[in-house]
């Protein structure tokens, strides 16, 4: 098919320039892809291209590296913000982000995570909530909501059993390292609008030298539901955000003095 | 000629001062006994302000080992330091360093296990270290230091080995050489190597921002396709093969003529030199076999003096023989081979040594 020249004035949206061609392999309908398309927006429109450094973590979006082009480090299970202050303390000049699921960074990760935001590294963590374990077949993550069923909560979570879920944004907002703390979600255009923002606001919060920025990502994953995905989008709404509400949780600057 | 720096030092505290003066740019570690010292040193000198070294107590080992990944990964000189539960501790994180080929130094000064055993020296860790320690089949570089001098100049060694085969390295000392104090000869300050030049040197693997000019560089160690696993393990051993050609260094006390000899290495090698000028005093003819590189081992030279008529060879270790396996397999029966070790902390006296050479092997 003949290449269809389009008038800039006439161009609506255009694929993300650090966006490769190599085929997704995240399910029709996740949230991942969109939020990919965000951070390769981000990356390009505050001109990090060059400058940026990208961490993957062990879960769904291990291959985030096959995805934006830029220079990727793909780290163990939930120790990317511990690789992030090494890659950002070395390369203070450089911009450092993580891509991390729930159970890569609030479960096996916790400990890492809380430590790069209370020493306020000057890094940005991409937090990608779906409250299950995409990668390894829907099980139960540490943000699994009451009664959710799961792989390894097929009678749904029983806090008496499985304990309870847990807000690890709004801990990691009590820590004076800790500066910019928001909680987003992609699963309407206005939400992906607001997401993008966000994220543009962290990167340029860590290339200031503000402290650390978390951004959290309420997300689908209509496989791991078992939902199809305009279904998963409306049973996030109706049990995720009660839940987990969107907005900034916290929004300073880093104040050495305190 | 500049005069030589001659000072009286700690064997950790000198990990420290060598480790600035190579132009070392990251240290990260967590506190444990008996190396806490070598990041007590770095945080009084202070050389974020001269040399422009990173310095980071991290929240837990786990942690340490995982900035060496991110700070490797960006092709800078980084370094940790530990003893033997803070390593089983690392144990994910290196394999993973060996997996994504990134040059390191990790130093574990060991104390004596299993579990938490003790805080007093011990060479438990030997298996560890040499056998890879985490999963996967991978191997260390690994230095075993006798001296304080040594501590030192394994210090440059290491990370060179490191960076020549994109390997981690490790120095495999004990908490008698972290905590004893000796002369020791510091090597001059080298410039620490500046952004430009790091990146130039590893742009064809490291990450620190893709420049319009290259295609983008990812640091991993996963690949799911079993073909293309495959490749890259046999591409890591034929490195290993490399450096076991290559890279083997020992040193050889009164080998020449010897009947028996001793294989002993870092602070045993120390007490075993004694226990041959005590053997030679008596007429017996014993030498000693100190490997430095404990990986790749001195097996060709264990060979060799099996295959001169060697009547026998004692490993000699503060473990219950773990060594004396890999001087078994470079006598391959030739001659008998025997293990003296004491364990818990405890050290060996060089008589005590010499005896065990009588009772298990010459006398027999």
């Amino acid at each position: 098919m003949a290449e269809v020249e389009i008038k800039a004035e006439n161009r609506v949206y255009a694929k993300p320039r650090l966006i490769l061609d190599n085929t997704m392999h995240y399910c029709p309908g996740c949230s991942h892809g969109t939020v990919h398309k965000l951070v390769a927006e981000v990356i390009d429109e505050l001109g990090l291209a060059e400058r940026t450094i990208g961490i993957s973590p062990v879960g769904c979006s291990v291959f985030a590296y096959n995805y934006i082009d830029i220079d990727w480090i793909e780290a163990a299970h939930g120790r990317a913000l511990a690789v992030a202050t090494a890659a950002k303390r070395l390369n203070p000049d450089r911009m450092v982000f993580t891509y991390q699921g729930d159970g890569d960074l609030s479960a096996i990760g916790t400990a890492e995570s809380i430590h790069a935001a209370a020493r306020g590294e000057n890094v940005v963590a991409i937090y990608i909530n779906n409250a299950i374990y995409g990668m390894t077949g829907g099980q139960m993550a540490p943000t699994t909501l009451l009664g959710m069923k799961t792989a390894t909560t097929p009678y749904g979570r029983d806090p008496r059993l499985n304990g309870y879920p847990y807000k690890i944004a709004e801990m990691l907002a009590h820590l004076d390292g800790a500066t910019y703390i928001t909680r987003q979600s992609v699963h309407k255009p206005a939400n992906v609008r607001k997401c993008k923002a966000a994220i543009k606001k962290a990167f340029q919060h860590a290339m200031d030298g503000e402290g650390f920025s978390l951004v959290e990502v309420v997300s689908t994953c209509n496989s791991g539901w078992k939902l199809s995905p305009v279904a998963a989008n409306e049973w996030l709404e109706q049990h995720m955000l009660p839940y987990y509400p969107l907005g900034d949780i916290k929004d300073e600057k880093l104040d050495p003095t305190r | 000629m500049a005069e030589k720096e001659v000072k009286l030092m700690k064997g950790n505290e000198v990990i420290a001062h060598a480790a600035i003066r190579y132009g070392c740019d990251g240290y990260f570690g967590y506190p444990i006994t008996p190396q806490s010292e070598v990041m007590e040193t770095l945080m009084e000198m202070k050389p974020w302000e001269t040399t422009g070294m990173v310095v980071l107590q991290a929240e837990s080992e786990i942690s340490s080992i995982n900035m060496l990944y991110g700070g490797a990964a960006t092709g800078k000189r980084v370094m940790t330091s530990s003893s033997s539960p803070g390593i089983s501790l690392m144990a994910e994180g290196i394999s993973y360093l060996a997996g994504a080929e990134l040059p390191c130094l990790i130093i574990n000064c060991q104390r004596g296990g299993p579990g938490l055993g003790t805080i007093q020296p011990s060479q438990g860790d030997y298996f560890q270290a040499t056998k890879g320690g985490g999963h996967g089949d991978y191997h260390l570089i690994v230095l075993a230091p006798n001296s304080v001098q040594e501590m030192h100049d394994h210090v440059a060694e290491a990370f060179d080995l490191a960076f020549k085969y994109r390997n981690p390295a490790m120095i495999l000392a004990d908490g008698a050489i972290g905590q004893m104090m000796e002369k020791v000869v510091l090597a001059p300050q080298r410039p620490r190597k500046t952004d430009e030049e790091t990146r130039a040197a590893a742009r064809a693997w490291a990450v620190y921002g893709k420049p319009a000019d290259r295609e983008r560089n990812i640091v991993t160690s996963l690949e799911l396709q079993s073909e293309k696993m495959e490749i890259i393990n046999r591409r890591l051993q034929a490195k290993y093969r490399e450096l076991e050609e290559n890279e083997v260094r020992y040193e050889a006390i009164a080998c020449d003529d010897a009947e028996y000899v001793i294989v002993a290495f870092g602070s045993s090698a120390r007490i075993c030199s004694a226990t041959v000028e005590m053997a030679r005093a008596e007429g017996l003819k014993v030498g000693l076999l100190r490997p430095i590189t404990l990986y790749p081992f001195p097996k060709r030279q264990i060979a060799e003096l099996a295959a001169r008529g060697v009547k026998g060879f004692l490993s000699a270790e503060l473990n219950a023989g773990q060594m004396v396996e890999d001087v078994r397999l470079a006598v391959n029966g030739k001659a008998p081979v025997a293990h003296y070790g004491r364990q818990g902390g405890m050290l060996f006296n060089p008589d005590e040594v010499l005896e065990a050479l009588k009772r298990q092997l010459i006398n027999k």
